[in-house]
């Protein structure tokens, strides 16, 4: 058997490499995908955590994850389909029209 | 769930999350966040949540993904250019900052003390979908209705969002025009 440690360990190295994403990339999609990654570490983790407490509460919070992040998702590439058509860009340091 | 098992799919969770984020082909990129989320859904199994890990796989592995890969191929992506000039600061803050939440997350993580022990035997019906639905009607009955507004919310605020506005084919009526096959994929 395998220690529940280890995939919360997993999850922690998942969520990080996400974060490492958001700060890397430039393209805006490939920074959502890096979210999405995120959204999934902290899934393992809460059905990791759950199945060591032998609970159903963590399944049911990654259920509302994942509609949190289909909502998510929806919202988010439609408002980067509205900027792509008024700037022409999906790149990340060109968007720069609400920095003072 | 066996070691060897485990060490494969974390392996495999592990090289494709890190070609996401490396790849430089958005294609290439959803490619191998598509498999992260297989996998992740195959580790839900493992845990004994058969019914979110089904979930996870129809649900993001299938719709969200699908349009992920409608936008990319909406927006026309190619591959990035090489680097800028000034980008290995950035490089080297992001790998900074990256080490310091890692080290973070183990230190909460080492001592949080549910982390600890294997797993024990699990309930009978653990993870299944008539007990997910019996925690899920009963003590999330109202997270859950308010899902559903959550979800009208963003299907009208997606639908707003996308719409073009009607100002911008007054300022510029030939770029609107050739925008027309994109809008009709929108709607």
């Amino acid at each position: 058997m395998v220690p529940m440690s280890y995939f919360v360990a997993l999850s922690a190295v998942l969520f990080v490499i996400g974060v490492a994403g958001v700060i890397l990339r430039r393209n805006i999609i490939v920074i959502f995908m890096s979210i999405e990654v995120m959204l999934n570490a902290v899934n393992l983790a809460f059905v990791a955590l759950g199945r060591r407490l032998g609970s159903m509460d963590g399944q049911v919070i990654v259920f509302f994850v994942m509609t949190v992040a289909a909502a998510e998702a929806a919202v988010g590439l439609a408002i980067i389909l509205s900027v792509f058509r008024n700037r022409e860009t999906v790149n990340a340091d060109e968007l720069n029209l609400m920095r003072w | 769930m066996s070691p060897g098992v485990f060490i494969f799919l974390a392996a495999l969770a592990v090289i494709s999350a890190l070609g996401t984020v490396a790849q430089r082909n958005p294609v290439h990129c959803l490619l191998a966040l598509v498999v992260t989320l297989l996998t992740i859904a195959v580790i839900f199994i493992g845990l004994d949540a058969v019914t979110v890990g089904f979930l996870q796989a129809i649900v993001y592995a299938g719709a969200i993904m699908v349009l992920f890969l409608f936008v990319i191929w909406l927006l026309n992506l190619q591959a990035e250019l090489r680097s800028a000039p000034g980008y290995l600061a950035l490089k080297a803050i992001a790998g900074l900052l990256s080490a310091g939440l890692a080290a973070e997350l183990f230190v909460i993580l080492w001592h949080a003390p549910s982390a600890a022990g294997a797993q024990a035997v699990a309930p009978a019906g653990y993870g299944s979908i008539g007990m997910l639905a019996t925690t899920l009607f009963s003590d999330y009955l109202v997270a859950f209705e308010i899902t559903s507004i959550l979800l009208l919310a963003a299907i009208v605020g997606a639908i707003a969002l996308a719409r073009r506005i009607p100002s911008a084919r007054a300022v510029a009526p030939v770029q609107a025009a050739a925008e027309t096959p994109v809008r009709s994929e929108v709607a």
